[in-house]
């Protein structure tokens, strides 16, 4: 019998890189195909050094294509896998991930975003957001979690594995270049023992056969008529609306009373939440609003806070593709609307708190 | 008395008649296929990845496990299926585009990992779903709908060689041939031994087929079986190049 | 509780900046406070100035990257010039007094600026392999983010294999950290 790898809870300080290899190995993930690039690559570092020693396997790919559909084939063969990549990686991880959206199969891939578009920088950014949620050709039919710290990281890794094999949607966990390569102080801990049911992964191909029979598994992803497709998209629809109740996370405090709610998501997050404090002890009346799930988004609530307060103010490290989605979720609401991006460039409490305090 | 041709037991009889077009070499491949999968009593534990191209038409054509992926995708498919359970006996099933150009890093990769699946190209010097344009397997001079004065290798170079490209970057374990439907005993039998070299987990193990494009070589039947019987071996030399089985000076 | 600490070390590669960040965070870490530590990474991982930069607080930290720091140490020409954006009136800025060519380029803005003769320390008293330990006792005496006890027993858990081999080491490294705070005490 193998060891678990978390035996007891306990506070670490590691990369975020790190804490997703733990966490991946916490929920019991059985194979990573990856493809190196920054800033991601320590993810695959620490697996291969420690995957092993719990029967653990990893294949280093040809490409981020090759590490997309290894993944794919991983899964249909009843293993829970998943891949890691960014930025130019992570456009070409869409074809294989607009395969798992019609196919259903429940894969799970880490983005640690950086800069773009092209090469642009390996540090940080917010600008994988559309791509993350809507990329690939088709309807967005998956599950972005956006962290924010080490323990989100940790948490939302497991949570993946669980949400992409119950509801198979495709599953993304959205971090970026400071969640990847920072130190901070998490726990971590071995799921099950928190009462946390880790969802058993079922195999789609090589399954035995019962009495001598086998009833083998066609699956494809090309119809031959609009109708067939539409057939097939329209119960995907139903089931991904039905579903996404459930499915929708998201943080909000000091909302009510607020006049200008700061909505951010991801690592900018932090410093939304900082300034929203500070702003508080002011005297300002301000609050903060923090999609977790950026697809399906916390469209309802959003448009609560909206039909309340006078200004939501957008802010990233993109230009504009957390406010498009947010937007278009609370279309109709008259609430104003004000920007802070900055594509590209990590966001700080001061600048947030600054200007909060110009629009006022 | 009528006899009734024998149909694999591993076709799935609900997919009959297949869905290529009359005359085109895919059924045939797939029969010889067909038949092995038989006579290695191997139906239960196949995957069968199909890729984008006239290739998808086989989607349903077999009772085995099959996933129909994306172009030049179904390599690391297959690939990372059996990484993850090396019981199941993996056949990417492909065509010339999907595994000499859109999808050729993953050929050469797999290819040179030495992974334990078995690729099954079939050539038929066109790419035949998209209404017939230039592929890499296309002959010098041969008209299609990208080289309507026929393909200039001055503009477009020569027809890529694949088993002898996959030969060159394999090392021990590795079984590679190319056979044809107008020798299709044979055919059959490097079906046979690249399966059977998978199984005993020497390595990768690659067929190509020369095959049959009627309809977009606007060929009759005649024309159509000299064109792969008598022309296309001019430049796609038929044999076994690398079979692990057979030991040096044998 | 107050804000959090913001530090910032600069220098070049080799002066083994990251890893004085890395062990103060670990230190404040061990003692159970928050720290976050970031080095800066891209093009600069190769061949520019290396940054560390580290945040300690009572609660979770927020922004990952801040504009100004309350203590911006620097330990090169370059690495002055480098991080004098990080420097406003709340800062103290530290940088070695051996660096040649840079009086112009100091932070003129900084709440105080101080010299610390680090480098020429490291080589005529102890040893210049020990210099950047030198600088950790200066960071943490000038921000008293970590004690002196919990510094030495964080290079203990991070060295301890090597003092185990040679315990003339751990006296070296430990005497490296009282002499960075006295640097700092004289100087200020």
């Amino acid at each position: 019998m193998v060891e678990k790898p978390v035996q007891e809870e306990k506070r670490v300080f590691m990369t975020g890189n790190e804490v997703v290899a733990w966490a991946a190995l916490a929920a019991k993930a059985d194979i990573m195909y990856g493809y190196p690039i920054t800033p991601q690559n320590e993810i695959m570092h620490y697996w291969t050094r420690m995957a092993p020693k719990y029967g653990k396997k990893f294949l280093q790919t040809e490409d981020e294509l090759s590490a997309g559909f290894t993944t794919l084939g991983g899964v249909l063969a009843g293993k829970k896998a998943f891949t890691a990549t960014a930025g130019p990686g992570n456009t070409l991880m869409q074809e294989p991930m607009s395969m798992a959206e019609m196919m259903r199969i429940p894969s799970v891939v880490i983005i640690q975003q950086r800069g773009g578009p092209s090469t642009a920088t390996v540090i940080y950014s917010q600008q994988e957001v559309t791509m993350t949620t809507y990329g690939g050709n088709g309807e967005g039919f998956r599950i972005v979690y956006s962290t924010a710290s080490h323990q989100d990281v940790f948490d939302y890794t497991i949570k993946a594995f669980n949400t992409a094999w119950k509801y198979r949607f495709p599953t993304f966990v959205l971090g970026d270049g400071y969640q990847a390569k920072m130190r901070e102080s998490l726990t971590i801990y071995d799921p099950e023992d928190r009462g946390i049911e880790l969802l058993e992964p079922e195999p789609f191909f090589g399954k035995q056969a019962v009495n001598g029979e086998k009833q083998p598994l066609h699956i494809r992803n090309t119809y031959n008529t609009e109708e067939e497709l539409y057939e097939v998209l329209s119960r995907y629809m139903d089931e991904y609306m039905k579903v996404a109740p459930e499915i929708v996370e998201y943080h909000q405090f000091d909302c009510d009373d607020a006049e200008i709610v700061v909505v951010s998501h991801g690592v900018v997050s932090r410093a939304a939440k900082g300034a929203v404090q500070e702003l508080r002890k002011e005297g300002y009346k301000v609050g903060y609003f923090r999609p977790i799930t950026l697809r399906p988004f916390p469209a309802e609530q959003l448009r609560a806070v909206a039909d309340k307060t006078k200004t939501l103010l957008f802010v990233e490290s993109a230009f504009g593709q957390l406010a498009k989605l947010a937007q278009q979720a609370i279309f109709g609401s008259t609430v104003g609307v004000e920007n802070l991006f900055k594509p590209g460039v990590g966001v700080t409490s001061e600048e947030i708190v600054a200007r909060v305090k110009a629009m006022v | 008395m009528t006899t009734v041709p024998q149909m694999p037991k591993s076709w799935r009889l609900e997919s009959k008649p297949h869905k290529f077009c009359p005359g085109c070499g895919h059924g045939l491949v797939l029969k010889a296929l067909g038949e092995v999968i038989d006579e290695l009593g191997i139906q239960d534990r196949v995957a069968f990845g199909c890729d984008i191209g006239c290739s998808l038409l086989a989607w349903d054509f077999f009772n085995v496990d099959t996933v129909q992926t994306h172009h030049g995708r179904t390599t690391p498919v297959m690939t990372g299926l059996k990484r993850a359970n090396p019981d199941i006996v993996c056949i990417a099933y492909m065509g010339d585009g999907g595994g000499y150009a859109i999808g050729s890093q993953h050929l050469v990769n797999a290819a040179a990992r030495n992974e334990r699946i078995t690729a099954i190209l079939v050539n038929n010097c066109n790419y035949a779903m998209t209404g017939g344009q230039m592929a890499p397997t296309t002959l010098p001079g041969m008209k299609t709908e990208t080289t309507p004065y026929g393909r200039d290798v001055e503009q477009t170079g020569y027809p890529t060689q694949g088993p002898e490209m996959v030969a060159a970057i394999t090392r021990e374990g590795a079984y590679v041939a190319r056979g044809t439907i107008a020798n299709l005993k044979q055919l059959k039998s490097y079906l046979k031994k690249a399966l059977e070299n998978q199984m005993a987990g020497n390595g990768f193990s690659f067929v190509e087929a020369l095959s049959t494009c009627p309809t977009n070589w606007r060929t009759n039947a005649k024309d159509t079986w000299a064109f792969v019987e008598k022309e296309m071996p001019k430049y796609f030399k038929v044999g076994e190049i690398k079979n692990p089985a057979v030991k040096e000076g044998e | 509780m107050g804000k959090a600490v913001k530090i910032a070390i600069a220098g070049e590669g080799g002066q083994g900046v990251q890893s004085v960040a890395e062990i103060i965070a670990e230190a404040a870490n061990e003692e159970g406070r928050e720290a976050l530590y970031i080095p800066n990474f891209g093009v600069e991982q190769r061949g520019g100035v290396s940054i560390a930069f580290l945040q300690i607080g009572e609660e979770q930290i927020g922004s990952p990257k801040f504009q100004k720091g309350d203590i911006v140490v620097a330990l090169s020409d370059r690495a002055v010039r480098r991080t004098r954006q990080y420097v406003d009136e709340n800062t103290t800025f530290v940088y070695d007094s051996s660096i040649e060519g840079v009086e112009d380029d100091l932070p003129k803005n900084a709440g105080r600026i101080l010299a610390i003769p680090a480098i020429e320390v490291s080589k005529k008293e102890l040893h210049p392999r020990v210099f950047n330990i030198i600088i950790m006792g200066a960071v943490i005496k000038a921000t008293g983010v970590v004690s002196e006890e919990e510094a030495r027993a964080a290079i203990e858990k991070k060295l301890g294999y090597k003092f185990e081999q040679d315990p003339r080491l751990r006296e070296l490294n430990f005497q490296a950290i009282s002499r960075g705070m006295e640097l700092v005490e004289k100087a200020q």
